[in-house]
């Protein structure tokens, strides 16, 4: 018997247990992103924050298929690709409180989180920005003849930046083992993607660089599973990159400052109702494999599992003024 | 010694890295079989194939940025960009991922990645192909700058640019390319952060850069006639930049001329001169330091007018007579 068929059948041959993960991880985003906003309104995170609530389904159901040893790259809205990826929530909510102990030694915080350990190259926080840096660690992975593969975050609005024509052309011409995952939650900070760009969907770029491109939605994490996988296994098998363009909704604002006075409250409660959690619980209950009620349990050990970070990353010491000038240039 | 051109000196640099080390691969337009626009890769791409020497479409940006990612991921790529100017289309991934990647993810992750580049003018490709914008990268911390003026320098330069574990951007200069000099046939590494003393004198300290460095040098030997003795310094790297030597040369001769052909305004100069005047060689001044670098304007292509738009060796000399007045 086939415990996925059908309602949560797919085609990475993901089981029950790894849905309970996803689920969970889904969770831990959301959670660890509200305890973001709440702590940066309340004075504990100076800087800035890019939340990515509303968007979860799009991070788990492509990043979860990664493997250790694939690489990836994000954008500043990479909390979430960054926990997928499997980085210590602790070591994120550290460096986002500047502490010693935080991913980047509290020298980078929410825009720059990578993690060397995890293959995470990085958040970035130029728009575009990562787009070159994932072609070339995509050329590492071809020339050390590795299986790696690597997993391209973007935003809508930098499918209109240079580095983007750029990069897309060269990872085809050279077959390269990259995946462009497009989160399209449809605003460049104010801009709504319509008003940017004068095609219905930005997959159809990839068909100009000669390789696959494709739309779907993104909050349905059984969509975002499929397409990512067909991508992975093409490039791991040296078929070149493929771009997946997943369509969702950030749910909040650009950064803290953004009152979203360039869109109706209609239009969010349209997306509300699309929310990828709640659409991913349902599946799960009309699978008839889990209960409500271990449901309510998953989620409330992610939201101690957030918790427990915060509590850590507190106790961590703040980084010292003493590293001011260290680690300028390396050894 | 045989001695061999500057343009040659890189070509067996780039020859031996790619020999020792396999993570060295090279990155660049028609860098290939046409072997650069400058000839620097000729014969390489027969060497080691087209899978370590790599022709890129005209995508600077993805050309840094692939570097970039190389780097951080295992990689020692090299790239060219053809001419210094087209890094403006270059520059982010230069400016903000490629210098700030080590310090931003907390010293974890390190980008050893070559940028060498053809400036500088009297070419006559006016002015969007003449241009000397080394200051520009000097600026931002994390990017290592270097300057070659001779084949000897170029070749072990190079050696240390490679084995850096920081990007380093590297400046040719397109008539530095024919000069010719001694250059040992083995392999050997220049350290950053070591000046040249290209001649030595007592009168008039000469810092000069790139194809400054020869048109200082061929003035050192006409005021030796003169009687006037210029000690010629050559910093070979802006950054690290070795105050040292300049600051001990300025105290022995109490006078110092600055030469580069980046415009003068906001160009290197400035920084060596502030060095200088925040030192204890400023009490050594016999005369206010003098400063020669390239007109504020954009290099013009009429061979007279480009050649007037730089410091020349009649410049260099009156700047020395200037300093000498008693």
């Amino acid at each position: 018997m086939n415990l996925m068929e059908p309602i949560l059948s797919n085609q990475a041959g993901l089981l029950l247990d790894d849905f309970e993960k996803m689920y969970r991880l889904m969770w831990q985003i959301r959670f660890f992103d509200e305890q973001v906003e709440e702590l940066f309104t309340a004075g504990k995170i100076h800087g800035t924050t890019h939340l990515s609530i509303g968007q979860e389904a799009t991070a788990v159901g492509s990043g979860y298929l990664l493997k250790p040893t694939d690489f990836m790259t994000t954008t500043h809205r990479g909390h979430a690709n960054t926990i997928v990826k499997g980085t210590d929530m602790s070591a994120m909510m550290a460096e986002l409180f500047g502490k010693k102990g935080g991913t980047n030694h509290g020298k980078g915080g929410s825009m720059h989180i990578a993690d060397s350990d995890t293959g995470n190259l990085g958040s970035n926080g130029i728009v575009g920005g990562g787009y070159p840096i994932a072609v070339g660690a995509a050329l590492t992975a071809q020339m050390k003849k590795t299986t790696a593969v690597v997993m391209c975050y973007a935003g809508d609005g930098s499918t209109n930046e240079g580095s983007f024509h750029e990069s897309l052309n060269l990872a085809s011409i050279w077959k390269l083992p990259v995946i462009f995952f497009i989160e399209n939650n449809q605003y460049g900070m104010s801009s709504s993607i319509k008003q940017m760009v004068n095609i219905p969907f930005l997959s159809k770029r990839a068909e100009s660089y000669g390789f696959e491109g494709k739309t779907i939605d993104g909050n349905n994490w059984l969509e975002v599973v499929d397409a990512t996988s067909a991508a992975i296994e093409k490039a791991r098998s040296g078929g070149g990159p493929t771009l997946i363009e997943a369509l969702t909704y950030r749910s909040r604002g650009h950064s803290k400052s953004d009152k979203r006075e360039y869109r109706t409250q209609k239009e969010e409660a349209q997306w509300q109702l699309k929310d990828p959690i709640l659409l991913a619980e349902q599946q799960l209950l009309a699978a008839d494999l889990v209960s409500k009620e271990e449901l309510i349990v998953w989620k409330e050990e992610s939201r101690e599992n957030v918790q427990q970070a915060i509590q850590q990353a507190k106790k961590m010491e703040d980084v010292a003024l003493a590293d001011l000038e260290t680690n300028v240039y390396a050894e | 010694m045989r001695k061999i051109t500057y343009l040659a000196a890189i070509n067996e640099a780039l020859d031996e890295a790619l020999a020792t080390d396999e993570r060295v691969f090279l990155m660049g337009e028609d860098i290939a079989l046409y072997g650069g626009s400058f000839g620097a890769t000729k014969g390489i791409v027969q060497k080691y194939g087209t899978k370590r020497i790599r022709n890129t479409p005209i995508s600077e940006s993805a050309l840094a940025g692939a570097a970039v990612g190389s780097a951080m991921t295992g990689m020692r790529p090299i790239i060219e960009i053809q001419f210094s100017d087209f890094i403006t289309i270059a520059l982010d991934q230069i400016v903000n991922q490629a210098a700030k990647i080590h310090y931003m993810y907390g010293g974890k992750v390190s980008v050893p990645m070559v940028v060498r580049t053809a400036s500088g003018s009297g070419t006559g490709h006016a002015a969007q192909h003449s241009q000397s914008l080394e200051n520009w990268t000097a600026h931002i911390p994390g990017l290592k700058v270097v300057q070659p003026s001779t084949a000897y320098d170029a070749k072990g330069l190079l050696h240390a640019a490679i084995e850096d574990n920081n990007p380093v951007m590297f400046y040719e200069h397109k008539l530095c390319y024919q000069t010719t000099s001694e250059v040992p046939e083995e392999k050997y590494v220049i350290p950053f952060g070591v000046a040249d003393i290209k001649h030595s004198g007592q009168d008039i300290t000469v810092v000069a850069t790139g194809i400054m460095v020869h048109k200082s040098l061929a003035m050192a030997k006409q005021l030796a006639l003169e009687g006037i003795s210029l000690e010629v310094i050559d910093p070979r790297t802006l950054v690290p930049l070795d105050t040292k030597t300049i600051i001990k040369s300025v105290q022995k001769t109490g006078r110092l001329l600055i030469v580069h052909e980046a415009v003068k305004r906001s160009g290197f100069g400035g920084e060596i001169a502030s060095i200088v005047a925040e030192s204890k060689a400023f009490y050594a001044l016999k005369k206010p330091i003098k400063r020669l670098g390239g007109k504020s304007i954009p290099i013009p292509y009429q061979k007279e007018l480009e050649h007037a738009a730089i410091p020349q060796e009649e410049d260099i000399l009156a700047a020395a007579y200037e300093l000498m007045e008693k």
